[in-house]
C-alpha cells in the first residue's frame, strides 16, 4: 500500500466532499456568521489539499503556502468578527 | 512498514476532517457549529502533517511543520472565540434545546436548605 495511491483514491476525494459540504454550508448559512466560520473549514481543507498534492508531486516549496494560509485564514476570520461587531454598534 | 504508518495517519486525519466539515454542515446552531469545525479540523491537519513528517524525513520540513501545527493550535481558538463572541452580542440565537448552566448548583441547595 503505497502513500500515493491513499492520497489519489481516498484522501483527495474525502477532501472534496468535505470542501463541498463547507461550500453548502457558505451557501445555504442564514447568517454572516456561519459563513465566515465555513470559510474557516474551507482554509484548513484547502491547507490538507496542500499537504497532499506536495506528496504527490514531491515539491515541498509547496508547504510554504500552507503556513501563510493558516496565517491569512485568521486574518479574514479576526476582521469578519470586526466588522460583525461594528455592524451590531450601529443598529 | 513506514508506508503503512503514513497512510494510517493521512486516512485518519482526512476522516477527522471530512467529520468537521460534515458536522458544519448538519449542526443547528452557529455555537455548535463551531465547536465541531475547530477541534476537529485542527486535529485532523495535526494528524496529516505528522504522516508528512514521517513520509519525508526531512529536518527543515520537520520543523516547518511542526511551526504550522503550532501556529494553527494557537491562532484557531482565538479566532473561534473572537467570531462567536462577535456572534453572540450580534444577537444569533442558540438552538432551543441548549440549556445555560453556569454553575447554578449553589443556588438550588440554597433553595432546597430554605424549603
Amino acid at each position: 500500500m503505497e502513500l500515493t495511491f491513499v492520497i489519489k483514491y481516498f484522501a483527495l476525494p474525502m477532501l472534496g466532499i468535505s470542501f463541498i459540504l463547507s461550500l453548502i454550508r457558505i451557501i445555504k448559512g442564514p447568517e454572516l456568521q456561519d459563513r465566515v466560520v465555513a470559510f474557516d473549514l474551507l482554509a484548513i481543507i484547502t491547507i490538507a489539499f496542500i499537504a497532499c498534492y506536495a506528496v504527490l508531486r514531491q515539491v515541498f516549496a509547496l508547504l510554504d503556502a500552507a503556513i501563510v494560509l493558516a496565517l491569512i485564514s485568521f486574518l479574514g476570520t479576526t476582521a469578519f468578527a470586526f466588522f460583525i461587531g461594528k455592524e451590531k454598534d450601529n443598529d | 512498514m513506514i508506508d503503512i504508518i503514513c497512510s494510517v495517519l493521512l486516512i485518519a486525519g482526512c476522516v477527522f476532517v471530512f467529520l468537521a466539515s460534515l458536522g458544519m454542515l448538519r449542526m443547528p446552531d452557529i455555537f455548535t457549529r463551531m465547536s465541531a469545525s475547530t477541534k476537529a479540523s485542527g486535529f485532523g491537519i495535526t494528524l496529516i502533517f505528522f504522516s508528512l513528517i514521517i513520509y519525508f524525513e526531512d529536518f527543515y520540513l520537520t520543523v516547518q511543520l511542526l511551526v504550522t501545527i503550532i501556529l494553527i493550535y494557537l491562532l484557531s481558538p482565538v479566532s473561534a472565540h473572537l467570531i462567536g463572541r462577535a456572534a453572540y452580542f450580534s444577537g444569533s440565537k442558540l438552538w432551543f434545546k441548549t440549556k445555560i448552566e453556569e454553575l447554578n448548583i449553589k443556588e438550588e441547595n440554597q433553595d432546597k436548605d430554605k424549603d
